[in-house]
């Protein structure tokens, strides 16, 4: 099969077994996660075990990948090329933060949450949206 | 106790192999505020993995429920607290130039010390923001 059917069914395989682990981990649930940024009070810190397998999954393959030329169904590997730590990436980590801390919602999990049919979900995912092109608008792309 | 993580764990390495099947595949950051971005860049060829990626991301929740198993959530139903949330969250990653997934699993996994202070950073700023609604007494 060629690389221009191949590799929409590899972003769509990736998408579809990211949200799977993101429910079966608890990640989707905003009770849990608020629950395991509750460090003063009631924490809950089993979610350290969700970021402390992805990652390091993910780190051996991304290596192993930096030894080919391309990947398998493309031509070439798109790697941020941003290195920079600055005000525009602390403000944006913050408010981030501030967000996912108030109802528990991060972007994946929220996706992941669509189709449950949640109206709260929706206003959020809806609210996502806006937040992304007022910022888009305002401060534009990162250079 | 390890058993009680067991769901975490499995979950997690899923997400890792999902980050990688597209790195391999397409040479791809699965970072979901790159996705939500790429929405409004629907002109943009090179941008048409992220529909697909968003596809499947949204329909592995009626897969799941299909497969008999249950996802609970519990949510706030403040629905000003929602918007204000989303706004932040959008506003944020936006600037940030990413979130839990592009930042804290694909950044730490590349060793990027910029991904790394993002993530500590907004993880901080979680822990403070639930700290102070504790504190509010329900008021936030």
């Amino acid at each position: 099969m060629s690389a221009r059917i191949l590799s929409p069914l590899v972003a769509l395989a990736s998408g579809l077994i990211f949200g799977l682990g993101l429910l079966i981990s608890g990640m989707n649930d905003p009770a849990k996660v608020r629950a395991f940024l509750d460090v003063f009070a009631a924490w809950d810190p089993s979610l350290i075990a969700v970021m402390g397998s992805a990652i390091p999954v993910f780190a051996v393959f991304f290596y192993f990948g930096k030894r080919r030329k391309a990947p398998l169904c493309a031509t070439t590997f798109h790697e941020p090329q941003l290195t920079r730590v600055d005000r525009r990436l602390l403000t944006g980590a913050v408010m981030f933060g501030i967000g996912w801390g108030l109802v528990g919602l991060c972007p994946g999990p929220a996706l992941v949450n669509l189709l449950a049919f949640e109206p709260g979900v929706l206003i959020f995912v809806l609210a996502l949206l806006a937040g992304n092109r007022i910022a888009h608008w305002i401060v534009g792309p990162a250079k | 106790m390890i058993n009680e993580l067991i769901p975490e764990l499995i979950g997690g390495t899923l997400i890792g192999l999902a980050a990688s099947l597209l790195w391999l595949g397409i040479g791809r950051i699965s970072g979901m505020t790159g996705v939500l971005s790429s929405l409004f860049l629907w002109r943009e060829q090179q941008r048409h993995w992220a529909f697909w990626f968003l596809a499947g991301l949204v329909l592995a929740y009626p897969l799941y429920k299909l497969l008999g198993y249950s996802a609970p959530q519990q949510l706030t139903s403040n629905n000003t607290l929602l918007m204000a949330a989303g706004l932040l969250v959008g506003f944020g990653t936006y600037i940030g130039n990413g979130c839990t997934s592009g930042h804290g699993v694909c950044g730490i996994g590349r060793l990027s010390l910029r991904s790394a202070i993002a993530t500590v950073t907004f993880m901080v700023a979680g822990i403070a923001t639930v700290a102070v609604m504790n504190l509010s007494g329900g008021v936030l």
